[in-house]
C-alpha cells in the first residue's frame, strides 16, 4: 500500500472570500478567453481574426444606423430578462417566456385588428399594450396556478406552454387571420410604435422597465416576499406568506412584462405577428438574466453585448463571407467562460506540489 | 514508544475550509483492543478529523500512518482497503431493502450475489459480537437503535478493524446505549480500534479506556479515562472551568396559557405522526419535550404554530389579559393577527427559521416586513432590532448585511433566538435550541429562556439532553410514537423514568 502516498494532482478547496477587483479581473479575462477561442474558430474558416473582429465592432457600432439595429436586437433581450428576473429570484424556473412573449404579441394584434380606424393612434397603442400585458400574464398565470395548487412541475409546464401558444398562431396565420401567403397582414401605422432617435420607443420603455423592476426587487414588500421564498420556502411559510399565491402573482407579472415585449416587438420592429415572433428571445434572455446574476443594471450590459455580437455577426456574414453561425460559436463560448468563471470565483484549484502545503491558486 | 503498535496514526493533520481551519496540527494514534472517546464540543473539529479517515475529506496538511506506513485515503474505498469503517451520524440505509441487502449493498468482490451467504454470515457477525438483529427484517420495519446495528454490521461485514462511531448515542435511549456498549465492548475484546465521537461526559466514562480531546480545531491531549474525572475533562474541552448547573428560579405566578387536548395528525404518506395529544402550558413555566428524534415532537410544535395540518383535536390559547381563542384551522397569518404573540425557534434554522441569504437586516424583517401602509419596506426598524440583538447577544459577523447562512451556528442560532424573543411573546417554542452550539452559547440560550420564563411566557423546550432537560425544566413532556407517554416534574424526575418513558406507549417501540 505504500506506493498509494499521492494526493490527486488537482482538488478544489472554497475560496473564503475573493477581493471584488480581482473577482472582476477574472471575469473581465473570461471574456478576452472566450474571444481568444473565438480565434480559433475564425482561423478555421480560413480568415483573420483581428479583420474578423474588428469587421463585427464596426458592423454593430460603426455607424449610427448599425448602432440602432444593435439597440434594436438588444431591446427584447432586455425587457425579458427583466421578466423572469423576479421567477428566478423566487426559485420559479420560468423557461415559458417565449409563449409569454407570443401570448402577448397575439394579444396585441387581436387588439390592433379589432380596433384599428376605431381610436386614435396614442389609445390604440395603450389598449394594444394592456392587452398585450393581460395576454402574457394570463398564459404564464396557468403553469403557476397548477404548481400552487398540485405542485406540478414548472420547468416542463412552463416550456410545453410555449409550443401550444406557437401552434395558435401558426394557425392563426394560415387560416382565420391569414392575409396573403400564409402571412398575417402589417399593422396599421397607427398601431406601430414611434421613433425615437431611430429607433423604435421600445428602447424607453424597457429602460424605465430596468428603473421599476430594480425597485420592485429591492425595496417593495412582495420583492421581500420573492426573495425569502427562493430561499426557502419553509421560511416563507413560517413567516406567514401565502406561497402560492405569491406564486401566482409573481408569474403574473413576470407573463406581463414578457407580454409587454411581445407587444413591443410586434409593433416596433415587426409591425405585425408571426409564430416566429419571439424568435429565441425568451431563451436567450435566460442567459441574461443569469450573466447578470439578476442585477437589473448589469442586464443592460449583457444584452448589449449580446446585441453587439448577433448584430456583428450578420455584417460579418457579408462582408467576409463567414458563416453567421460563428457568432453562436463565439456567443456559446461566451456563455461558457462567463458562467465558467463564476467556478473560479468560488473554488481554488490546489495543484499537487512535491514538497507539503499550500499550491497554486488559480 | 513503539510505533508500530498504533494501529492508525494521526501526524500534524490540518483542514481548511476557506477562512475556517478545523483540524490544526492534529496529532491523534489508535490501537488495536482500545477504545478511543473523541471528545470536544460541537465545531471542535471531531468529525472533520475522522472524516479524514474515512475518505470523505482530504487532508490539507499532514501524514496518515497504518502500521507505520504513511497511507493516503482519498476515497471511503481506500478507508475500507485499510481496513477503516466510519459509521455515520445520519445512516445510509435503502428502506425497502432488508438488513442483509443493505450490508452487502456495493461490495464488488463476489459476481453474483448469494443472499443466504450473506444472511448467514450477518449472522455469524451478530453472533459473534452480541447483535440483535434479522438479517431478513426490512430497513422500515426498523428502530433506530435497529438501523444503527445495520450500519456497524455492514462496516464489520467489510472486514473493517478500525472502527469510527460519529455519536452514536445521540438518538438512542438510556437503555439502548447501554446495550450499544456492551457491543463495543465485546468488539475491543476481539482486538479491535475502536474510536467513538461525542461530547457526552457520562458516556465517554462509562465505556472508554482513553479519551483524547479537540478543542477549536486544535488537538488538547489524549488521558487514561481511569485517571481523569468528568470536571478534569470538561476544563480540558472548553479550555478553563466551567460550572455545569444551570440556574432553576421557580415562577410562582403561573398562569394557564395553551390547552392542547386530542391533537391528532398526520404526515404527507397519510403516517399518524400525532395521535391525540394532550397537555396545558402555563405562563410561567419552562415545559421540556422529551422522546427519542421523530417521535412527533417537530409536528406538536408546527400544529401550535399553524403549519401543520391538523386532523382532530384543539389547541386553546388563553391570553394574559384575559379571553380564549382556538388555534387550530388558522394560518400564521391569522394567529399573529388574532393578537396571539407566539415565538417559534424551530429545529431546521437556516431553512424555516432564517433567510440563509440575507443579513442580519433581512431577517429581522420576517416578522415585520407586513408593517406600515404602502408597497414598501419599511428598513429602518429591522435595522435597529438587528443592532440591539448584534450588541445584546454578542453575534459575532461582519456585519448586520453579511449573509446568516455564512454566519457560525452559534452565532445563527441567537440571530434567530433574538429575533424571536424580540417579539415580547407569550409563548415560546423552541426545537433543539442549542443543537450545534458550544457550551458558551449554550447556557446563554438556558439563561434566555429562564429569563422568559421569569417574566411570565409559557415556554416549550424540545430537548434531545435529558441531563439538560431535568435540569433545566419545570416539567417534562414525554411523546412516544407521537403519544404522550408521560408528564413529570422535572425535579423529582430521574433520567431512567424518562428513558422508559420514552420507549413505552402501547407496546410500540418507536415512532
Amino acid at each position: 500500500m505504500d506506493e498509494k502516498t499521492k494526493t490527486p494532482l488537482l482538488r478544489l478547496a472554497k475560496r473564503s472570500s475573493f477581493p471584488k477587483p480581482a473577482a472582476w479581473a477574472i471575469r473581465v479575462g473570461s471574456i478576452l478567453f472566450a474571444l481568444l477561442l473565438g480565434c480559433v474558430a475564425i482561423l478555421l474558416t480560413g480568415n483573420s481574426p483581428f479583420k474578423a473582429y474588428a469587421t463585427m465592432i464596426n458592423g454593430a457600432l460603426g455607424s449610427k444606423v448599425y448602432l440602432q439595429q444593435t439597440v434594436k436586437k438588444a431591446v427584447p433581450l432586455l425587457g425579458c430578462a427583466l421578466a423572469i428576473a423576479p421567477c428566478f429570484k423566487m426559485r420559479f424556473w420560468n423557461i415559458g417566456a417565449e409563449g409569454q412573449i407570443t401570448a402577448g404579441a397575439l394579444a396585441a394584434t387581436f387588439v390592433a385588428r379589432t380596433f384599428t380606424g376605431k381610436l386614435p393612434s396614442l389609445p390604440l397603442l395603450l389598449l394594444m399594450a394592456a392587452g398585450a400585458i393581460l395576454g402574457g400574464g394570463l398564459w404564464a398565470l396557468i403553469p403557476a396556478f397548477f404548481k400552487a395548487k398540485w405542485n406540478t412541475n414548472e420547468t416542463l409546464f412552463t416550456l410545453m406552454m410555449n409550443y401550444i401558444i406557437i401552434g395558435v398562431v401558426a394557425w392563426l396565420q394560415a387560416g382565420p387571420w391569414e392575409a396573403q401567403q400564409g402571412r398575417i397582414a402589417q399593422f396599421d401605422a397607427s398601431a406601430q410604435l414611434p421613433k425615437v432617435l431611430g429607433v423604435h420607443c421600445g428602447w424607453i420603455i424597457v429602460l424605465v422597465l430596468v428603473l421599476l423592476v430594480h425597485i420592485y426587487m429591492r425595496h417593495t414588500k412582495q420583492g421581500y416576499e420573492i426573495a425569502v421564498i427562493g430561499d426557502s420556502m419553509r421560511t416563507a411559510q413560517y413567516a406567514g406568506m401565502n406561497v402560492g399565491r405569491i406564486m401566482m402573482r409573481t408569474m403574473f407579472l413576470s407573463g406581463a412584462i414578457s407580454g409587454l415585449v411581445g407587444f413591443i416587438i410586434a409593433a416596433g420592429a415587426n409591425h405585425t405577428l408571426a409564430k416566429e415572433i419571439a424568435g429565441g428571445v425568451g431563451f436567450t434572455s435566460i442567459t441574461v438574466a443569469w450573466l447578470s446574476q439578476l442585477n437589473a443594471f448589469a442586464m443592460i450590459a449583457i444584452s448589449m453585448m449580446l446585441g453587439i455580437l448577433t448584430k456583428g455577426a450578420d455584417t460579418l456574414q457579408t462582408a467576409m463571407s463567414v458563416p453567421a453561425a460563428i457568432s453562436d460559436i463565439i456567443i456559446g463560448l461566451l456563455l461558457f467562460c462567463m458562467l465558467g468563471c463564476e467556478f473560479f470565483i468560488n473554488y481554488r484549484l490546489i495543484l499537487r506540489k512535491k514538497t507539503g502545503k499550500g499550491g497554486a491558486a488559480v | 514508544m513503539d510505533k508500530n503498535c498504533y494501529a492508525i496514526e494521526l501526524k500534524g493533520i490540518t483542514k481548511r475550509f476557506g477562512p475556517v481551519t478545523a483540524n490544526d496540527g492534529i496529532d491523534l494514534g489508535l490501537r488495536r483492543g482500545e477504545i478511543l472517546a473523541l471528545l470536544g464540543e460541537n465545531g471542535s473539529g471531531k468529525t472533520t478529523l475522522m472524516n479524514m479517515l474515512s475518505g470523505i475529506y482530504l487532508p490539507d496538511e499532514g501524514q496518515i500512518l497504518a502500521d507505520g506506513h504513511t497511507i493516503s485515503i482519498r476515497s471511503p474505498k481506500d478507508a475500507y482497503a485499510h481496513g477503516i469503517g466510519m459509521i455515520h451520524q445520519h445512516y445510509k440505509l435503502v428502506d425497502v431493502f432488508t438488513a442483509a441487502e443493505n450490508i452487502v449493498l456495493g461490495m464488488e468482490d463476489e459476481k453474483k450475489l448469494d443472499i443466504k451467504k450473506a444472511n448467514a454470515k450477518v449472522r455469524e457477525i451478530c453472533g459473534r459480537y452480541g447483535f440483535d438483529i434479522d438479517p431478513e427484517k426490512k430497513v422500515y420495519d426498523m428502530s433506530v437503535s435497529e438501523k444503527q446495528t445495520v450500519e456497524i454490521v455492514k462496516v464489520l461485514y467489510r472486514g473493517a478493524e478500525i472502527l469510527i462511531l460519529d455519536e452514536p448515542t445521540a438518538v438512542l435511549t438510556p437503555q439502548e446505549t447501554e446495550r450499544l456498549f456492551a457491543v463495543l465492548r465485546n468488539m475491543r475484546d476481539d482486538d479491535k480500534a475502536i474510536v467513538m465521537i461525542t461530547h457526552k461526559l457520562n458516556e465517554v466514562m462509562a465505556i472508554s479506556d482513553k479519551v483524547a480531546v479537540l478543542r477549536k480545531g486544535k488537538y488538547i491531549g489524549t488521558v487514561a479515562t481511569a485517571e481523569t474525572n468528568p470536571q478534569a475533562l470538561t476544563d480540558m474541552m472548553v479550555g478553563r472551568a466551567v460550572t455545569l448547573n444551570i440556574d432553576r428560579p421557580l415562577n410562582q405566578n403561573q398562569t394557564e396559557r395553551l390547552r392542547v387536548s386530542g391533537l391528532s395528525c398526520y404526515d404527507h404518506e397519510h403516517v399518524k405522526k400525532l395521535d391525540g395529544v394532550s397537555f396545558t402550558a402555563m405562563g410561567g413555566e419552562i415545559l421540556g419535550v422529551a422522546g427519542i428524534a421523530g417521535s412527533g415532537q417537530k409536528e406538536l410544535l408546527e400544529s401550535i404554530a399553524g403549519l401543520c395540518p391538523i386532523a382532530e383535536g384543539s389547541i386553546r390559547y388563553l391570553a394574559p389579559e384575559g379571553g380564549e381563542d382556538e388555534l387550530v384551522g388558522r394560518t400564521p397569518m391569522q394567529i399573529r393577527k388574532k393578537g396571539v404573540s407566539l415565538a417559534f425557534i424551530p429545529e431546521d434554522r437556516l431553512g424555516m427559521g432564517l433567510v440563509g441569504s440575507m443579513g442580519m437586516t433581512g431577517n429581522m424583517m420576517l416578522r415585520s416586513w407586513r408593517r406600515g401602509g404602502g408597497p414598501f419596506v419599511k428598513r429602518k426598524p429591522p435595522r435597529d432590532l438587528a443592532n440591539k440583538v448584534l450588541n445584546e447577544l454578542e453575534v459575532v459577523t461582519p456585519g448586520i448585511e453579511f449573509p446568516v447562512r455564512k454566519l457560525s451556528g452559534g452565532n445563527v442560532q441567537k440571530v434567530l433566538v433574538g429575533r424571536e424573543i424580540a417579539s415580547s411573546p407569550t409563548v415560546l417554542m423552541t426545537a433543539y435550541a442549542v443543537r450545534g452550539l458550544d457550551i458558551n452559547t449554550s447556557y446563554t440560550i438556558y439563561n434566555l429562556m429562564t429569563e422568559q420564563k421569569m417574566q411570565g411566557t409559557a415556554v416549550i423546550f424540545v430537548g434531545e439532553d435529558l441531563d439538560v432537560l431535568l435540569e433545566l425544566c419545570d416539567r417534562i413532556l414525554v411523546l412516544c410514537g407521537g403519544r404522550v407517554s408521560g408528564i413529570v416534574d422535572a425535579r423529582r424526575a430521574t433520567k431512567e423514568e424518562i428513558g422508559l418513558l420514552m420507549t413505552s406507549v402501547g407496546g410500540k417501540e418507536e415512532a
